[in-house]
């Protein structure tokens, strides 16, 4: 009898777990907003944020950092590191065990299968991947058993976390992707736009430059999570609706990225019907040069290394654009407290920041002048500089946001006052970062002289970031326009600094080579960045459980938001 | 009942040519007076108010930033301290441009299509077809699709700002004659049952002498009220892709654009969203005032009634 009772308490202890489940869903449906729409769920697709953060709500990496920029397990059950001897002593290779029981959203199990199939999928050499820097050196993923990998490297990783860390470099699943290797990427749409994950939530529709329709996951690891039954993920719109739709009117939840000027996000907030957070991370609003020569004319070769640029190889031209840019009264119009001006393209964490250039943040009309002037541009009649016939007319392009705009005007007006011509462009944000090869209007294709968008890097460690601007990572046909160095800048210099990095262990010296490229960088004043800019969201006051990050995804806690019950 | 009251008015009031009368009568119409007051208001102001006002549109002067009205900016600055009368006037002059001449081209388009159409029973299926082709287009989404694809050769042919002009007028006219092709065909199609033009047929006129002076002249009230009406259409056209963020580049003042820069401040700085919003409804409105007094003006039956 006792024996039975106990049974009985045992199964009854055993049914309080499932009710456990009740949990998962009980809050109802979110909405998130994203004014600049995803145009696909496969980061692997896109160099966008936008991109990231969408997908990061279904598929998820090994690990992944949080808010202090500290690496947390996500799909593993522990970071590796030399001490645990997740990573061997020579710093050439690094083994990744999956916790026990994971699932795909499908309910069928992740593998190490998975993650081999993964980086063979980034690394296809007839595929453009958005994010092959992530897997930069990797000669092998070895699957040791079902759960465990080890990521083999080429030369000594320092900080062997590139491959299925963060929100740029998560797990897909080998079964839905196995077709769809190399050039035929973008082409499978079904599992572009409905990947299969491990994340909160699975994609239940998928609308294009829209909306994207999520249902918890019922296999998600953690029973209890996520809060949420169903979540909305819409895009499109701008800045200021976004604002207004999540503090003043409260349809939405969460608002992402609200580039606003700083009085009119104050002024939205005083409604109270939301909270806007805001915290530093790397994320700097910078102008690219292209170095390539846009024209037209030139058919498809336009704006690849083939054609040199006019005028802007000419580091005095460019040099004199930095020199008359004043950034503290570009901080002051358009980010107030949530931007300060920048001289680094690296400007975080603390240990890489450069203090050699800082000369650009004091702004230096005349002496712009003068170089230009020493430099042979002399003013023509239209008081546009020339020189050899080569006018110094520049085309700016950037996406549709008022404060952008607002940068635009005045960036031009200073640009005339040195006698540089300036045509302005805006291109809707969901175009310009789409990252779509057929448009000529994304920031990789950057048909024009310069072009101003913002960038960061998730993760604390800025080798990957750095190696951006290696000769290889240029946008080109050949890489269907995936790459992240804008300006196509190649210098053999350069390239040996970021393979130096790649073998150099020790912290210290690691910072050293971080500056020294980023000082590099902008000295030879291929970048020219303007502000660097705290991350500004706004979340509804029901919404609880939201912990705004600047290193990852700020979706990443996403499985542990919920609705409190307090107005 | 021997009247000779119209006899002796008759007397009285000197012969009167066609255009005297049509005056008169467009005269009786208060709202179409309004109209075309204001309508020349705005032409001269945004013609000549450039050289009176002096102040580049474009510069922008940060330190005067988000100032209300006062005397030396009589509407105020924007966020960056650019003078909004100055913004709007230039702004003005892009916007009627545009909308007179890509009310002149869908006129000619609309009119020949309409004519031709009308008269010559044999094009009368396929340019008809043609018509309801065209009006099947959405407007909107083919010119983002023009845009995209003609941009970057008209920009260098023409340069940005022209570039683009000829583009919005271009596109604007050919997808806004439709209406007026149909209107002139029906007229057209009674006209020609008319015994004046059968009389005239019936001596031999060729075609292109019926068209040019019995058909044209008698189809002209209905072209002149689709004119009208198409310059507030092209108005609008070009406010609506300027507050896309399409059309011409950021800087370059349109109402449509400043409408768009404003909404951002609709809260703290209204008046802001109100001038490019009142000049936009105002002209659009005049301009269907002008059309609904030339109409009646323009039609002998109502005429002197």
């Amino acid at each position: 009898m006792l024996k039975k009772s106990i049974l009985l308490g045992t199964i009854a202890a055993l049914a309080v777990v499932p009710a456990a489940w009740a949990e998962r869903g009980s809050d109802g449906h979110v909405n998130i907003i994203y004014w600049q729409a995803p145009s696909t769920m496969n980061p692997y697709l896109s160099g966008g944020t936008k991109e990231l953060e969408a997908a990061s709500l279904v598929l998820e990496p090994m690990a992944r950092y949080d808010e202090a920029g500290n690496m947390v397990p996500y799909l593993a059950e522990s970071i590796p590191t030399v001490d645990n001897g997740g990573v061997s002593d020579d710093l050439t290779s690094i083994t990744w065990k999956l916790k026990e029981g994971m699932m795909w959203a499908d309910g069928t199990p992740v593998t190490s299968a998975d993650l081999v199939f993964t980086w063979k999928y980034c690394t296809d050499p007839a595929g453009g991947c958005a994010q092959s820097e992530k897997y930069n050196d990797v000669t092998d993923v070895k699957a040791v058993d079902d759960r465990t990998v080890t990521v083999t490297f080429g030369v000594s990783k320092p900080f062997p976390y590139g491959p299925f860390v963060g929100a740029q470099a998560p797990v897909i699943q080998a079964a839905q992707f196995a077709d769809c290797l190399g050039a035929k990427a973008p082409e499978c749409t079904d599992a572009n736009f409905m990947p299969i994950g491990t994340g909160p939530f699975k994609v239940t529709d998928f609308r294009p430059n829209d909306v994207i329709s999520f249902d918890a996951n019922p296999n998600y690891r953690d029973p209890a999570k996520p809060a949420f039954a169903t979540a909305t993920l819409k895009g499109g719109g701008d800045a200021a609706a976004a604002g207004r739709a999540v503090l003043e009117t409260g349809e939405f939840d969460y608002a992402w990225n609200l580039q606003l000027a700083p009085d009119v996000l104050a002024n939205m907030e005083a409604a109270g019907k939301g909270k806007v957070v805001s915290s530093f991370g790397t994320l700097v609003e910078r102008i690219m040069i292209n170095l390539t020569n846009p024209d037209p004319a030139l058919g498809d070769e336009r704006a690849t290394a083939k054609h040199p640029h006019p005028f802007l190889t000419d580091i005095n031209v460019r040099k004199a654009l930095s020199m008359a840019i004043d950034r503290n009264l570009l901080v002051e119009i358009g980010y107030g407290d949530a931007g300060r001006p920048t001289c680094n393209v690296l400007p975080a964490p603390e240990i890489y920041k450069s203090s050699a250039n800082d000369a650009c943040l004091v702004q230096d009309v005349e002496g712009a002048k003068k170089l230009l002037d020493d430099a042979g541009w002399v003013p023509g009649a239209d008081g546009v500089r020339a020189k050899d016939g080569v006018r110094l007319s520049m085309l700016y392009q950037t996406s549709t946001n008022a404060v952008r705009q607002d940068f635009q005007a005045l960036i031009k007006q200073w640009w005339a006052d040195i006698g540089v011509e300036t045509e302005l462009r805006n291109i809707d944000a969901s175009v310009f970062f789409g990252g779509d090869p057929a448009s000529p209007d994304t920031f990789q294709k950057f048909y024009a002289d310069v072009e101003m968008y913002a960038n960061n890097f998730d993760g604390t460690d800025p080798e990957s970031y750095m190696a951006n601007w290696e000769c290889k990572q240029a946008p080109r046909p050949e890489t269907q326009w995936q790459g992240n160095n804008m300006p196509r800048y190649c210098s053999e210099e350069y390239d040996a600094l970021v393979a130096k990095m790649a073998q150099t262990g020790a912290l210290e010296e690691r910072a050293k080579l971080a500056k020294e490229m980023n000082d590099k960088l902008m000295q030879d004043y291929i970048i020219l960045p303007l502000v660097d800019r705290g991350r500004v969201s706004a979340h509804s006051n029901t919404l609880g459980g939201v912990i705004m990050n600047t290193w990852d995804s700020e979706l990443w806690n996403a499985a542990d938001w919920r609705r409190t019950r307090t107005q | 009942m021997t009247d000779t009251v119209p006899d002796s008015l008759a007397a009285a009031r000197p012969p009167q040519s066609q255009w005297r009368n049509v005056w008169d009568q467009y005269k009786t119409h208060r709202g179409a007076l309004w109209g075309m007051g204001f309508f020349l208001f705005v032409v001269l102001a945004v013609l000549l108010g450039p050289y009176l006002w002096t102040i580049d549109a474009q510069y922008i002067d940060i330190r005067a930033r988000n100032q209300g009205p006062s005397l030396s900016h009589p509407f105020g600055t924007d966020q960056l301290g650019r003078d909004t009368l100055a913004r709007m006037l230039s702004g003005g002059r892009v916007s009627m441009f545009v909308g007179m001449t890509a009310m002149l081209l869908a006129l000619l388009l609309g009119t020949l299509v309409g004519v031709v159409a009308g008269y010559f029973k044999r094009l009368d299926g396929p340019l008809m077809r043609l018509t309801d082709l065209f009006l099947a287009l959405p407007l909107l989404p083919l010119l983002l699709v023009i845009i995209m694809l003609f941009r970057d050769t008209l920009r260098s042919a023409f340069g940005p700002e022209t570039g683009i002009f000829i583009l919005i007028v271009f596109v604007i006219g050919i997808t806004s004659w439709m209406q007026t092709a149909r209107i002139v065909r029906g007229d057209v199609l009674a006209l020609k049952e008319r015994e004046f033009v059968i009389a005239s047929r019936s001596i031999g006129t060729p075609s292109r002498r019926m068209i040019s002076r019995h058909i044209l002249p008698n189809v002209l009230s209905p072209i002149t009220v689709s004119a009208t009406l198409g310059i507030a259409n092209a108005i609008i056209t070009e406010s609506a892709l300027s507050f896309l963020g399409l059309g011409f580049p950021s800087d370059f003042p349109t109402w449509g654009r400043l409408l768009f820069d404003s909404t951002d401040y609709l809260q703290q700085y209204p008046e802001r969203v109100l001038w490019p919003g009142l000049a936009i409804s105002l002209t659009v409105l005049s301009v269907n005032y002008i059309g609904d007094g030339l109409r009646d003006a323009l039609d002998p039956r109502i005429r002197g009634r």
